[in-house]
């Protein structure tokens, strides 16, 4: 029996490495993406935080000092319902120029997909304290304490806005998964969401860009009511899902 | 059989051509390899962190943390042989300095409190000193030699005093393969030791790992802790998933409202980081008073109220400082009490007593 099985394990490594030179040989492919960010179009670069005035739909003025998020599954769903999923993840610090570029760990063969992101972790994935790499981060600690229900932030969107006396007050847009401490049990409510780009064509050297368009997620939103103490605000959380939806657009796709 | 054996030695082979030297440890060129030395990594480390940061070039190795314990306690590095780097790094102070300001061999005093010193090696921004101006642990070790209100040496003299010992050539020999000291093999043997200086089990080390048990006070304080609207101190100092108690990052956290030191911004020269400093961990605080960058506070409840009710604004203050208009959150007594008390299991009294990191001189 250990015979039949060597044998067998044995075939199985020939026949893989064998080279068929009769079929057509598809190379699956990696696919690049990489992430800008704009506000309304205008793009922000590294000088931009802490120094440009940006004004919001509510006419509040506020500048950004940190945009740091997390993306993951990316996922490729070609035309004949076949998903390409590695179930990999992403950090993006804007100002800090890391996670910027991502390639997924997976290949796939060359075609036309629907390509689609979560923006944070879904329930599935926002599993407390499992990711070691997002415990302690070259950011600081990604986590979400457990009285808010654990897991890890979706990002940490941060600045200052002026109030009604032009004072400067910060602000900490924090995204994370709704939660109600006021409910035994915690009520909690998955607000991450999947981001479709639609439809891209890949090819042997295939680069995605994903742009974030920071001002929409402030449309709508009131700062000066809604600027702190975010995480543990279960309505607050739940507009914030809202407004991301608008936020991620397909930029330039290059081959 | 025999195909058996000859596959087993084949799979072999490859398995043994495939190996790779998880401890770094190269010969120097000259036949000799120093023994390589695995850090003692706490359980919860393990599960929670990724690795520690290693160089490629400066492995740990028996010989290298010797001599590097043996250089942080001798005075040899000073300039007139009066001051080691742990007489401002004291184990019983969790190296770092009772003093708020630390006095150099001319009897000047310095203008930052000295920072302790451990778990370096999980420190993933590779930023050091208090304004971050060291790209890496060993580039670090080189300033105080010669820093003229610290040590006040040369590296020349200092090397030259180190080669002239009877013991030290010997000890750089087995460490790293030559007799010839200079301030690189030095900075090197001194990192090597620090990096082995590992905090990792304090009463709430033990109580995750179900070996202690909070009181209603301490668990109250986590609590507070861990609330954004009230400590919020997660952000920067992490959460029990996180086990470092500190983001390793650089804030403005309301000290000021005229900012005279410029912190990071002194090194960067970018005006949006004036007054950022980094962010120190909670670990060991009953060992380590004074407290932030400048030891201008002399208890720990000095610190929690000045988060709570003494913030000051000034245009670099980071936004995570919340409600400064009122100073700050406004703890209640009690909650201060219970965070003081939570933040005190995060002490390590094995850690400052460990026999491993007192001079062996």
């Amino acid at each position: 029996m250990k015979k039949i099985a060597l044998l067998t394990v044995m075939a199985i490594v020939l026949i893989s490495c064998n080279n068929d030179d009769d079929t057509v040989t598809i190379t699956p492919v990696n696919v690049d993406f990489n992430f800008t960010h704009n506000w309304d179009g205008t793009a922000i670069a590294n000088a931009d935080f802490e120094t440009t005035q940006y004004t919001n739909t509510a006419s509040t003025v506020q500048t950004i000092s940190k945009i740091v998020y997390l993306i993951s599954d990316i996922t490729f769903t070609a035309a004949d319902g076949t998903v390409y999923d590695a179930g990999d993840y992403n950090l993006v610090n804007a100002r800090q120029e890391t996670g910027l570029t991502f390639t997924p760990n997976i290949q796939i063969p060359p075609g036309v997909y629907n390509v689609s992101f979560t923006f944070g972790f879904d329930d599935e994935d926002n599993i407390d304290g499992a990711y070691n790499d997002l415990n302690a981060t070259s950011e600081g600690p990604w986590g979400v304490p457990m009285p808010l229900g654990g897991g890890y932030h979706y990002m940490r969107l941060e600045g200052k806005y002026l109030d009604d006396t032009s004072t400067e007050v910060g602000y900490a847009y924090h995204t994370v998964r709704a939660n109600d401490m006021t409910m035994t049990p915690l009520l909690l409510q998955d607000t991450s969401f999947v981001v479709n780009l639609g439809q891209v064509t890949v090819g042997s050297n295939t680069n995605v860009e994903i742009k974030m368009n920071v001002a929409e997620w402030f449309n709508p939103w009131d700062l000066p009511a809604l600027h702190a103490m975010l995480m543990p605000n279960f309505d607050a959380q739940v507009s914030m899902s809202q407004n991301g939806l608008d936020v991620f657009r397909l930029g330039t796709v290059t081959q | 059989m025999n195909r058996y054996i000859s596959l087993y030695l084949l799979c072999s082979l490859f398995v043994i051509s495939c190996n790779k030297k998880d401890d770094g440890v190269v010969d120097p060129g000259n036949g000799y390899v120093p023994t390589p030395m695995s850090l003692n990594i706490p359980p919860l480390f393990e599960e929670k962190l990724i690795d520690p940061l290693i160089p490629t070039d400066n492995p740990q190795t028996v010989e290298g943390v010797a001599l590097g314990r043996k250089l942080f306690f001798d005075p040899i590095l000073s300039a007139d042989n009066t001051q080691a780097c742990a007489d401002c790094h004291s184990p019983q102070n969790a190296f770092t300095d009772e003093r708020q300001f630390s006095i150099g061999i001319d009897g000047i005093s310095g203008d930052r409190n000295s920072m302790p010193l451990f778990n370096i090696a999980w420190n993933f921004t590779e930023k050091f000193f208090w304004d971050g101006r060291a790209p890496n642990l060993e580039a670090q070790i080189l300033e105080p030699v010669i820093n003229p209100i610290e040590m006040h040496n040369t590296w020349e003299n200092a090397t030259a005093s180190l080669q002239a010992r009877n013991d030290y050539p010997d000890l750089f020999s087995k460490a790293f393969g030559t007799t010839t000291i200079d301030k690189t093999l030095v900075s090197k043997a001194i990192a090597q030791f620090l990096r082995t200086l590992i905090s990792g089990n304090s009463k709430f080390d033990k109580h995750l790992a179900n070996q202690a048990s909070l009181t209603p006070s301490e668990t109250n304080g986590l609590a507070i802790f861990l609330d954004e609207t009230k400590g919020d101190c997660f952000h920067c100092h992490g959460n029990p998933n996180s086990p470092l108690w500190t983001d390793n990052v650089f804030h403005n956290n309301g000290l000021d409202e005229v900012i005279t030191d410029l912190g990071l911004g002194d090194f960067t020269g970018d005006p949006r980081d004036f007054g950022l400093f980094k962010s120190p961990s909670l670990r060991n605080l009953a060992y380590t008073a004074p407290y932030m960058h400048d030891g201008r506070f002399a208890t720990l409840d000095e610190v929690i109220n000045h988060y709570s009710e003494g913030l000051m604004y000034s245009e670099t203050i980071d936004p995570l400082m919340k409600t400064i208009a009122q100073g700050g959150v406004n703890l209640s007594e009690e909650d201060k009490a219970d965070l003081k008390a939570f933040l005190l299991t995060l002490s390590d009294p094995e850690f400052i007593n460990n026999p491993d990191f007192q001079d062996p001189n």
